[in-house]
């Protein structure tokens, strides 16, 4: 008995916590669109990977 | 009677209780208002860094709702229009709406710090602070002037949704700020006119408790001209144009004219006609302040077929 029912306020708890699984879910997406949007916003990004490339030095006559 | 229904007993609330704890309503006003001046500022944002910016400044007005309905809950359950807040009908947790302000509140800030810019995230940093400390805290319950002061955390929004874009601030997105720090108190002190008892009854002090009906009325009217050259003034700017020109000068004459029926009423006709202008007065302050933004708004679309502007 008892935990087998159905009750109305297990609809409610279910409710707020598929209100927080979606509000989670939504924040991850924005910050995956935003990510996508700032890289390709300002052309190529480079990281630092430990060795000299050839765009990094200045120009020499 | 189930075994279950004791748990019924005790109130529990649901998702929407915690929806209701951000204020949507004013969350709406706010998104309206930043998003146009995201939209009229100079240059633009890509789509997702503009949405995600006013679902910031969205989240962080919120947060600082709920964190006034914490320190308010006690005058909120006094208050007939206030006393179904989640907070005062005990459905959510005192503790918990402080809990759910602050975090939103800082996840907002650092969020569109992350998204747009620093100056943008300043500004809503302080705007928290701004409505949940200097006016919740301090002003409310201090003094008449409360909404006057307070009135400026409700302007800041096209503040930031300008500041999104350009990363400053400049005289356009100051006049849109004082249009609504202007508009504020006459739009509450209507609305006080005819919730009389609500405030008395919470001991907040209302202009209307503290210097009597007389003294409101024409405060009404004083805003009300004041607000004029204010809106007369951001048509002047870049961002004005014939369009917005024209129908400020419109909204302006009928908004002072309201406020002057509502000078001239006395206390006895009011209440016989159950305070019929003042409720017409307060429900066209805010499409006076709809239609504002909105014409900004057309005169920036405007602009985009060469049209708009000076």
């Amino acid at each position: 008995m008892g935990l087998a029912h159905e009750h109305e306020i297990h609809r409610r708890r279910f409710g707020r916590n598929l209100g927080v699984g979606l509000v989670l879910g939504g924040f991850a997406a924005l910050i995956f669109a935003l990510t996508l949007a700032k890289l390709g916003d300002g052309g190529p990004s480079q990281a630092f990977d430990h060795t000299i490339r050839v765009d990094q030095l200045e120009a020499v006559e | 009677m189930s075994e279950a229904s004791i748990l019924t007993e005790e109130k529990e609330a649901g998702f929407g209780d915690f929806v209701a704890l951000l204020k949507p309503r004013v969350m709406s006003l706010v998104v309206f208002t930043a998003l146009v001046g995201l939209i009229v500022a100079p240059g633009g944002v890509h789509p997702v860094i503009g949405f995600a910016s006013i679902l910031f400044i969205a989240i962080g007005a919120g947060a600082s709702g709920a964190l006034n309905m914490w320190y308010d809950a006690d005058i909120d359950a006094l208050m007939r229009r206030t006393a179904n807040r989640p907070v005062p009908s005990g459905l959510v947790d005192a503790k918990d709406a402080l809990a759910i302000g602050v975090t939103l509140s800082v996840m907002a800030v650092v969020m569109l710090e992350l998204a747009a810019n620093f100056v943008a995230a300043a500004l809503l940093a302080f705007t928290i602070l701004f409505y949940a400390v200097v006016y919740t805290m301090w002003l409310k319950r201090w003094t008449p002037h409360n909404i006057v002061i307070g009135g400026a955390a409700g302007a800041f929004p096209p503040m930031i949704g300008w500041a999104v874009v350009t990363g400053g601030v400049s005289l356009e997105s100051f006049l849109m700020f004082a249009l609504i720090f202007m508009w504020t108190p006459p739009h509450f002190w209507a609305l006080a006119l005819f919730m009389k008892e609500d405030y008395s009854k919470a001991g907040v002090p209302m202009l209307t408790v503290t210097h009597g009906r007389r003294v409101t009325r024409n405060h009404i009217l004083a805003y009300a001209i004041l607000l004029a050259p204010v809106s007369i003034g951001l048509g002047l700017t870049s961002i004005g144009g014939p369009f917005y020109m024209a129908t400020a000068v419109a909204l302006n004459l009928w908004f002072i004219k309201g406020a002057l029926d509502i000078r001239r009423r006395p206390e006895i006709q009011a209440e016989a006609d159950a305070y019929r202008v003042e409720k017409s007065f307060f429900r066209f302050s805010l499409v006076y302040l709809f239609v504002s933004f909105s014409a900004l708004l057309v005169e920036s679309a405007l602009k985009t077929y060469g049209l708009g502007g000076w």
